[in-house]
């Protein structure tokens, strides 16, 4: 079966943003762009239900500016087969509702049984393209996977929830999406990159996919958390025992 | 303008994210009914009633919403959108599972993990890992929103509610529940404890974070909590985790054990009240933001503060 993945262009999870001093927005100018890290999780489990015989093609799609091609070609490099990047303008502020509608114009086209996405992207933390996707294809959700059997035409999701782990049976066609114990993604090594080079990348703009993707939210301001006072070092056990009783008085 | 919140709930009871979530839905300014949807979950309605500050209580009850299957659950809210003009649910792993869905039904965008209401159409929300907060209007006619459950505080009892029974939305079909594994604890919930002890990868080994962090617990009546170093090395379990991908927690006081503090963990607890780090490295990035910092040997530090309490 076919498994579409998408994938996100996010700034580096360890890179500290800044919020520029006029308040639209954080400075992402000139700071290292990575693959979302659940999108990566996302990949690997498609690469390894190749590897065991239950999937024949990975298609990866990135919606967004031109240079997510980069994470695309790292998506190849995992083992992605082919990759799609819906390209959008640089200025356009791309929200989740308009990604799932993109997302659901491709399900459309290519048909795949299987759509495996990241819980949630590090940046926007929305944590809702999987779910608002599942429901424009009709299709039923496994979100936040642990673990992901498929067994004929359904697939079996345990899922990360408070207070424990639950499992869901879906029927394919489903939608998949990644948490962090999922899998540990491999490393892509100098000859897979290589390949990935030769491997298929097909551009769409979303008029081609006759989706709208005007914002319907609109950030009127992108503000400093609050700084937390300067704390104090304690020397001992019973300093701290003392300033928590008297000073804080928490305990 | 009327919103309605869904309610988490285990069909006997009201979960406690639900009372904080209805705080926010109050402050949206219109009236506040509440959803219990779930499978002879009368008990849970009857406790949504008492909450203070909700008007109303609707009650579907069928076994298609036994399990909170986000199909179901979605469908269920759909009957009912057309009334509301927020739909609002707390930003748990229930609540974060079905709003989606409902808005992607609806054409409306969604705002995740509020954390204010500016106004009904305006609102604060953290995002790259809480080092930034926006504030976001939503256009929409129709606002789905999730709560961050540790910026609202939760609402009071002494409600007294009428429960209107619904018709239930019939069974989607396409998903079903198989199982569940409950991790077993007798300590408070971690969203909801005043007093978190949570540990880190210098913890070394399952048995040594129970060995040294159970007692402290124990002594302070606290939940235990994890980074996600420990809970990947097989520390602790998953859900102990705090931080942006595991639980947002704000208590009264956090004792952080052998956590170095990465922007991902204190993505989860940097609204604590008070916050101590013990720590052997002077380094540490959780200095930054504890209020009290002790650099010492956890092995040590921890319980001679077993014996000092």
């Amino acid at each position: 079966m076919k498994v579409l993945v998408p994938v996100k262009r996010v700034v580096d999870y360890n890179v500290k943003v800044r919020v520029k001093s006029d308040g639209t927005g954080v400075d992402i100018a000139n700071v290292k762009m990575s693959m979302n890290p659940f999108d990566e999780i996302a990949i690997e489990e498609a690469v390894r239900l190749k590897e065991k015989g239950v999937v024949t093609e990975i298609v990866a799609v990135s919606c967004g500016v031109a240079q997510a091609q980069d994470i695309l070609r790292t998506a190849m490099a995992i083992g992605a087969d082919r990759a799609i990047l819906v390209e959008t303008p640089a200025d356009l502020d791309l929200q989740p509702l308009a990604v799932a509608k993109l997302l659901k114009a491709l399900v459309d086209k290519e048909q795949p049984q299987l759509v495996i996405l990241g819980k949630q992207a590090i940046d926007d933390d929305c944590n809702q393209t999987g779910q608002m996707l599942a429901a424009l294809a009709g299709m039923p959700q496994g979100t936040f996977a642990s673990k992901v059997e498929v067994a004929g035409d359904k697939v079996n999701v345990t899922r990360e929830v408070d207070g424990g782990l639950e499992t869901v049976s879906l029927s394919l066609p489903a939608v998949v999406t990644t948490d962090l114990r999922l899998n540990e993604p491999r490393y892509v090594t100098l000859p897979n990159i290589m390949k990935a080079r030769k491997k298929p990348l097909e551009t769409v703009k979303p008029e081609d996919l006759g989706v709208n993707v005007t914002p319907r939210i609109k950030t009127l301001k992108v503000s400093e958390p609050p700084k937390r006072g300067a704390g104090v070092k304690v020397p001992d056990v019973a300093t701290l025992v003392n300033k928590l009783k008297t000073e804080a008085k928490v305990i | 303008m009327t919103a309605l919140v869904i309610a988490e709930h285990d069909n006997a009871s009201i979960k406690g994210a639900t009372l904080n979530t209805v705080t926010a839905a109050a402050a949206l300014g219109g009236d506040v009914h509440v959803l219990v949807a779930g499978h002879n979950a009368g008990a849970a309605a009857a406790a949504a009633a008492q909450i203070a500050g909700v008007a109303k209580v609707l009650h579907a009850d069928s076994s298609a919403l036994a399990e909170s299957l986000a199909e179901n659950v979605a469908a269920q809210v759909i009957a009912l959108a057309s009334g509301y003009s927020h739909l609002v649910f707390p930003a748990t792993a229930a609540g974060k599972n079905v709003a989606p869905r409902v808005a992607a039904l609806l054409d409306v965008a969604q705002v995740s993990d509020i954390t204010k209401v500016v106004s009904a159409d305006t609102f604060e929300r953290p995002i790259y890992a809480g080092n930034a907060i926006a504030t976001v209007q939503a256009t929409d006619a129709v606002k789905v929103i999730t709560v961050r459950t540790t910026g609202f505080d939760p609402a009071a009892a002494g409600g007294a509610a009428p429960v209107e029974t619904i018709a239930a939305a019939a069974d989607v079909g396409k998903s079903s529940f198989v199982g569940r594994e409950v991790t077993k604890s007798d300590r408070p919930e971690l969203t909801a404890a005043k007093i978190i002890v949570s540990g880190g990868r210098a913890l070394g080994s399952s048995e040594k974070f129970n060995e040294v962090l159970t007692p402290l617990a124990d002594k302070l009546g606290a939940a235990l909590g994890a980074s996600r170093a420990a809970v990947d090395a097989g520390y602790a379990p998953n859900d102990w985790q705090v931080g942006q991908t595991g639980k947002i927690v704000a208590p009264q006081l956090y004792i952080a054990a052998g956590i170095s503090g990465a922007i991902q963990h204190l993505a989860g607890m940097k609204d604590s009240k008070v916050i101590v780090a013990i720590n052997k490295d002077p380094e540490a990035p959780i200095f930054s933001v504890a209020d009290y910092g002790l650099e010492a040997d956890l092995f040590t530090a921890v319980p001679e503060l077993v014996n000092a309490l």
